[in-house]
């Protein structure tokens, strides 16, 4: 959509174009902050027209950042946010959808509606604030809160298993799809600047501190002494090296990616190269490499090029118009069977 | 058996008799054939008169088989015809309906006239050419029987010749058995004279015009279309499969030339939440359902209530609660469209009179959707959804005009800042420069519609949003009474009641009895004039399809003491029984 003579003709944005006038309701030292101000930033570089953003939200914390933002939004219901913008997308694909959800909204209550986004390809960018807990409800587990948790609604600890949203995505056949962490602020940008050019379902599982009911919950993998041991960086053709000095890589053995020291009885030919064009599959190892055993992935898994949902619906009534010429209410009366009384 | 019907229908129409319809069918696709539950059956009313219901009781009954004759025995007149398939009446199938001896030799069928006919064998027989093999064969003796039925009524077979033609194009043997099925069945009246007489039913007088035959589910998909149209918007419609509004779904998604977009959704609350967006983005959104779908879709509903967008809901109703019948009619969600919401949050209801009315129905929600920036919904049922009748086309510039007005005005916009007529909010839609606005569900602020808690605010959008609800009366026309304008006793009438009702009180005047009555299309607002109305007269009747929902609303309304006559049997009322009600009320033997 972004012609470069429409770039040209656009008045530079910057992030202030993008800050609504309603007063930021988030707890001090929420991780939220964090990922407003990433989207404030990326957005007035797309080269996207402000008034063509159209922000959907669920219900939730993270569900109140359209209020936050100066373009079109729409804070919906619990879960059903990937329905709305589903609607709003192909109505007008012209517009760049975004969807804000929490774990909670996203996973549990709106689970069905997002697989089912990801399944179509819409065209929707969707932003998944993880931090493992119902924040505004007031602290009760989440499906991504790890088993034996206790929380108010588990003061025993939860027997529930949680979901793995990156797995779940790509389960689904997600076209796009990555995982940030809110204080990354550098990282974020460059994972959403690449969700809002693709075409398709673009999902970004933003790891999101939450410092009232989890405080901590992504520590161990984004705490600066261990940080470099416990994440793995993904970037397009290049081989999964981590750790501190960088002596740590993934390889394949058995069909199942391990671990291996890079103390020189290993080369760095043997490890995995990450291409996020990869089947799905490839992915979906990746997405199951878990702490402690694994270093947690960073980046994008997967990025493939194909139609998308709004696209075909609206090729379809082209080629159909195309066909059968554009109907009038007067063809549309007068089909079928018809008969004259005089 | 459905298609038997819809072609003695076609013919019908084709003849220029009045008709009207009630296909009657189970819930399961393939209900083992020959069991009481597996009964799909047909009743077709026609007449060179007006007529307004599928009739109370048929003239003649034809029965493929012992099952058919058990379910339908009752529904058929004094001394009526029973044209049964004598093939189909071996002990195992005597046995499958329950019957302890044969019907057709036990003499228990005496006070009618009865064809006992091989109507199997005779298939077989007029097509011991055919390429097909028996399973084929004895597929047409339906057509058989249809071919019959268009002797006893001198029909003649080629509107359904032509439509085989369509309908099996390229399977020449297909085509070819049937005609000669129905041929034959034709022939072999002719050659026997089997019944003796046949029976004239001229041309009704209708209004001069061009007519096409209709069901509701077809109309109501035509008005959606032609409103659309009208309005200049394209037309998004999000929806989940259900029995009886799939049709709907079915017609609307071959209209892609007509700038449709259909969803079928995951689920029932996608399909409305998607037409919710669309309707953000500048379109038509409509969602089309049944009961149990419009329960799950109630919060988006709600939400459409709050964010003040155009958007129609569209409830074929069937038996309830829960699964309940679904495919038999019921009027029994008038409550659940009213007030089946949390909190205040009204609504505008409508409801179709006819299969035809639909048209007019689905035109005059877009009409107040549009105008008032409000979620409609619409009652249609089963009985209307699957019933026919003959629509007289309407002519396209007299259709009614429906505006369209984006807001594109980035100075004066204001999200909520309301139309001092309507109360309706301004329409801004994403892509307009300087509109930049956000809506949601949290309670809005009047005016700006910034998210507010501010105690009295709410007050005030809780009330405004009620009041531009009830302004959509000011655009209602005024009601008008069938019969005398005070008096004795008035029937109010909603929805698909109005065929039984009109004909009972029809049936009342020409008797010279002074019965009136009016019908219900706006039941949420109510037109203006009603209370004046139900003020003139004694007694109310509110005959329903419930246990009387409307009838409670009337009292709540205008603390006007009704009568209901209530039906809960998951089909329309007969024009008897409303008659009889008429007469116990007005303390008359008939």
């Amino acid at each position: 959509m972004s012609t470069s003579a429409q770039v040209q003709q656009m008045p530079t944005m910057k992030k202030k174009d993008f800050v609504s006038d309603q007063e930021v309701r988030w707890c001090p030292g929420c991780g939220d902050y964090a990922i407003l101000n990433a989207v404030q930033q990326v957005f007035p570089t797309l080269g996207i027209p402000r008034e063509k953003f159209a922000i959907v939200s669920g219900i939730g914390c993270s569900s109140r950042f359209p209020y936050y933002m100066n373009t079109y939004g729409f804070h919906s219901i619990h879960g059903r946010a990937p329905a709305i913008a589903t609607g709003v997308k192909v109505a007008n694909p012209d517009l760049s959808v975004w969807v804000i959800t929490g774990d909670g909204d996203a996973l549990s209550i709106g689970g069905n509606h997002f697989i089912h986004t990801m399944r179509r390809n819409v065209g929707l960018k969707i932003l998944l604030f993880n931090n493992k807990i119902y924040g505004l409800t007031k602290g009760q587990y989440s499906p991504t809160s790890e088993k034996g948790k206790k929380t108010k609604s588990t003061p025993f600890g939860s027997v529930d298993r949680p979901f793995n949203p990156i797995s779940l995505a790509l389960g689904a056949e997600c076209t796009f799809v990555a995982r940030t962490v809110d204080i990354y602020q550098k990282h974020m940008k460059e994972v959403l600047t690449r969700a809002a050019a693709h075409k398709g379902t673009a999902f970004v599982e933003i790891l999101q501190n939450c410092n009232i009911f989890n405080d901590r919950a992504f520590a161990d993998i984004t705490d600066k002494p261990n940080r470099d041991d416990k994440q793995v960086v993904l970037e397009q053709g290049k081989p999964l090296i981590y750790g501190k000095e960088h002596r740590r890589g993934i390889r394949m053995s058995k069909y199942l990616p391990e671990v291996v020291d890079l103390d020189g009885s290993v080369s760095e030919d043997e490890l995995v190269v990450h291409d996020e064009t990869r089947p799905a599959a490839y992915a979906f190892l990746l997405s199951r490499m878990l702490a402690p055993e694994f270093p947690t992935p960073i980046g994008i898994f997967r990025a493939i090029d194909t139609d998308s949902y709004e696209d075909g619906v609206n090729d379809q009534v082209r080629s159909v118009t195309e066909k059968l010429g554009e109907g009038t209410i007067e063809s549309l009366l007068n089909a079928g069977d018809t008969w004259t009384v005089t | 058996m459905q298609l038997t019907g819809s072609q003695f229908t076609s013919t019908t129409v084709s003849m220029g008799n009045d008709v009207s319809t009630l296909p009657d069918f189970p819930a399961e696709i393939r209900a083992p054939a020959g069991t009481l539950p597996g009964v799909s059956g047909y009743q077709i009313h026609f007449s060179s008169n007006q007529i307004y219901t599928p009739g109370d009781q048929a003239d003649v009954l034809v029965a493929m088989n012992p099952a058919a004759l058990k379910v339908n025995l009752e529904g058929l007149k004094p001394n009526g015809v029973i044209v049964a398939n004598t093939d189909s009446f071996s002990p195992r199938d005597l046995q499958k309906a329950h019957y302890e001896s044969n019907p057709l030799e036990d003499g228990s069928l005496d006070g009618y006239r009865l064809f006992a006919i091989d109507v199997t064998r005779l298939t077989r027989a007029a097509l011991k050419e055919s390429k097909l093999d028996t399973r084929a064969v004895d597929r047409c003796k339906n057509f058989f029987a249809l071919g019959m039925m268009y002797y006893l009524y001198e029909r003649p077979t080629d509107v359904t010749e032509r439509w085989l033609e369509q309908k099996f194009h390229g399977k020449d043997d297909l085509i070819k058995a049937n005609k000669m099925a129905l041929r034959a069945g034709v022939a072999y009246c002719e050659a026997t004279e089997v019944f003796h007489e046949t029976y004239k039913v001229p041309a009704a007088k209708l209004v001069p015009g061009k007519y096409r035959n209709v069901s509701g589910n077809q109309a109501l998909s035509l008005g959606l279309v032609a409103a659309a149209k009208t309005a200049n918007l394209p037309l998004f419609l999000g929806s989940y499969p259900i029995t009886p509004a799939s049709d709907i779904l079915h017609q609307l998604a071959g209209y892609k030339n007509y700038n449709v977009e259909t969803f079928q959704a995951e689920d029932e609350i996608a399909g409305v939440c998607a037409a919710i967006g669309a309707a953000f983005a500048g379109s038509l959104g409509v969602t089309t359902t049944s009961g149990p779908g419009v329960a799950l879709k109630m919060e988006a509903i709600g939400l459409a209530i709050m964010v003040e967008l155009p958007l129609i809901i569209v409830n074929v109703q069937r038996g309830g609660p829960s699964t309940g019948l679904p495919t038999k009619t019921e009027q029994a969600d008038l409550f659940q469209a009213v007030y089946g919401r949390n909190s205040e949050s009204s609504l505008p209801v409508l409801a179709p009179a006819t299969p035809a009315d639909c048209f007019n129905i689905a035109f005059e929600a877009v009409r107040i959707a549009l105008a008032y920036m409000t979620p409609v919904i619409i009652l249609s049922d089963g009985y209307l959804a699957n019933g026919a009748e003959p629509w007289k086309l309407p002519a396209v510039d007299e259709l009614p005009s429906i505006k369209t007005r984006y807001y594109t005005d980035a100075k004066s916009f204001r999200p909520y800042l309301r139309d001092k007529r309507t109360l309706a909010r301004p329409w801004g839609i994403p892509g307009t420069p300087g509109l930049e606005h956000r809506v949601g569900g949290l309670e809005k602020n009047e005016e700006d519609g910034n998210v507010s808690y501010d105690p009295l605010n709410h007050e005030r959008m809780v009330k405004l949003r009620a009041e531009k609800v009830q302004r959509v009366a000011q655009d209602i026309p005024d009601l008008e009474v069938l019969g005398p304008e005070s008096g004795k006793l008035l029937l109010v009438g909603w929805g698909s009641t109005y065929g039984a009702i009109v004909s009972a009180v029809r049936r009342c005047h020409a008797d010279g009895v002074d019965v009136s009555a009016i019908h219900l299309r706006h039941l949420f607002p109510f037109p203006r004039n009603l209370g004046a109305i139900l003020a003139r007269f004694e007694k109310v009747l509110v005959p329903e399809l419930n246990s009387g929902q409307l009838a409670t609303m009337l009292r709540s309304s205008y603390l006007k003491e009704t009568v209901c006559l209530s039906k809960i049997q998951g089909r329309p009322f007969s024009q008897r029984e409303v008659f009889e009600k008429i007469n116990q009320l007005l303390e008359r033997t008939s």
